[in-house]
């Protein structure tokens, strides 16, 4: 078996890993190595071929492979090597050796002097939501139909409904119906939808594809292939109510429930994860805790934006290159809580001592808010910062700054909380 | 008044447009979502996306988009226009697929090589 050592090892080469092999050689870093399982590099931005990528990070409106390709371009120019159909297999958080491997190569062991997680996520599938009724054909993941439409060119059936409101489902109701298919509804078990609202309006109101909420699938028929489902609105329990059926006579069903970071390799290096994000815990720097290994983009939590993916893996990839030449963070370490209707922050953890000017706080809130709304960040009830926010829903991840000044203020623990004006 | 979600950027700014004032669009939090707002009220358009065949790539298909927006009740038109359409490898990115799609000014573009 080889063994080999780079300055910076990515696992994953979809936007997350690239953008940050590319941090990481633009930092300082001499050898980088990309390992990729796919044939290709760019991940899932190959088969997600709608456009509204890049407005924030290139400022233009671009199509996935368009995103991934202006990423992909770069790799060439020395420092990166990319390894594909490549399956890293196990990590050892302390020596941060990565057991891959591949056809044409065979086992191997390559060392980083600093590890960069960027596995991305998989979707949630029918058995991970127990939806009842027959284990009849035409039942899919949107992801999975999204890849045989776009990628593989099949066109997966002709009378649709969509359970969930998440993005990518939203994004393959417009697809489908583009290509002929009679999308019948847009089903969410939950009173607001999980998908951005721009994807509501130019996936399912351009076309006239209704969406009900607080509903949900209670059973499927058909002998082989998918023929009807039944759908009945849910109470504030989530409970189907009964009296409320409607039957969609349909030959495909496409799931949209959620997305759930991959972490085997994370969680098999004893590396702590966040129940919460079911991604690793981190530092300002996108460090876990096991020293030198970084995580980033939707292993990590999953963002709505690629844009914002961008960003994250940029930083986890210059801070990897920071570690490989022994730049350790300083300092002790503040948490960061979640207060009321904060369901999660990354990073979870800042040390003071190593943020500049400033931290990024991601965080996602647990319902819609609407009105005068304050996001703050307190410490032993005293606030060190107040954001300014008009609408909070969960579907749409949100961002605020926490400057360097006010952080050191802070002892102990920072809240995160939403607060209402009192009227 | 009519009440849109922008579709401009993700951030989805709820917009009022008021039809009897010359369009005049409120809740809009850049200039891109008034003009989002006049244009979705007057002349809606949509970039569309899509793939082609392709005989003898790596890939079966090609992603493609239109190069500008095209009216929203042409989507159909230009998807439609793209049925049965087999381009050979190698194609580039930025390729012109099909010029001036359906008349109406736009070109179907490749969005990756393949």
């Amino acid at each position: 078996m080889r063994e080999e050592l780079y300055d910076v090892v990515v696992i994953g080469g979809g936007p997350a890993g690239l953008a940050a092999a590319l941090a990481a050689r633009e930092n300082g870093a001499q050898s980088v190595l990309i390992l990729e399982r796919d044939t290709e590099p760019g991940g899932i931005l190959n088969q997600c071929i709608h456009n509204g990528f890049g407005l924030h990070w290139f400022k233009e409106e671009l199509t996935g492979p368009e995103y991934a390709g202006r990423f992909i371009a770069q790799l060439a120019g020395g420092g990166i090597d990319v390894a594909l159909d490549t399956m890293a297999l196990s990590l050892d958080a302390a020596t941060h050796t990565v057991c891959a491997v591949s056809r044409k190569d065979g086992m191997r062991a390559v060392r980083g002097k600093a590890v960069v997680l960027a596995m991305g996520c998989r979707e949630r599938t029918r058995g991970a939501i127990g939806i009842p009724g027959a284990r009849c054909a035409g039942i899919f993941t949107a992801g999975t139909a999204q890849r045989y439409v776009n990628v593989e060119g099949y066109m997966v059936g002709r009378r649709v409904l969509i359970l969930g409101s998440g993005d990518i489902g939203l994004i393959m109701a417009r697809r489908m119906t583009l290509e002929g298919a009679k999308v019948l509804a847009c089903v969410e078990v939950m009173p607001y939808s999980g998908g951005l609202a721009r994807n509501i309006a130019q996936c399912l109101n351009d076309f006239g594809i209704p969406l009900y909420l607080s509903h949900t699938i209670i059973d499927i028929e058909g002998d082989g292939r998918v023929e009807r489902a039944v759908v009945a609105k849910v109470d504030e329990h989530r409970r189907p109510i009964p009296g409320t059926e409607m039957t969609f006579e349909c030959d495909t069903i496409l799931l949209s429930v959620g997305l759930i970071p991959e972490n085997e390799l994370t969680r098999g290096a004893g590396i702590e994860l966040d129940a919460r994000t079911n991604g690793a815990a981190v530092y300002e720097n996108m460090e876990t805790a096991a020293p030198g290994v970084f995580a980033c983009g939707n292993v990590l939590h999953v963002h709505d934006l690629v844009d914002y993916v961008t960003a994250e893996s940029r930083r986890a990839g210059a801070a990897a290159a920071a570690y490989a030449r022994s730049e350790r963070a300083r300092g002790g370490a503040i948490s960061l809580a979640c207060g009321d209707g904060v369901s999660y922050t990354v990073p979870q953890r800042v040390r003071v001592e190593s943020v500049e000017k400033g931290v990024d706080v991601f965080f996602r809130v647990r319902r819609v808010f609407d009105g005068d709304l304050r996001v703050t960040a307190r410490c032993g009830g005293e606030v060190l910062a107040s954001f300014r926010r008009e609408h909070l829903a969960p579907g749409e991840m949100e961002r605020v700054t926490l400057p360097r000044v006010l952080l050191d203020k802070a002892r102990g623990t920072v809240t995160i909380s939403v607060e209402e004006a009192s009227v | 008044m009519r009440e849109l979600v922008c579709i401009v950027c993700p951030k989805g700014c709820r917009l009022h447009v008021d039809e009897e004032n010359g369009y005049k669009v409120t809740g809009n939090s850049c200039p891109r979502g008034e003009a989002y707002g006049r244009e979705e009220c007057t002349n809606p358009t949509r970039v569309v996306t899509s793939t082609v065949a392709v005989a003898g790539g790596a890939h079966p298909r090609c992603p493609v988009k239109t190069n500008r927006p095209v009216p929203k009740d042409r989507m159909f038109d230009v998807v439609r226009a793209l049925d049965g359409l087999v381009i050979p490898a190698p194609v580039a990115l930025g390729q012109v697929i099909v010029a001036d799609v359906c008349g109406t000014g736009a070109d179907i573009v490749a969005t990756r090589g393949v």
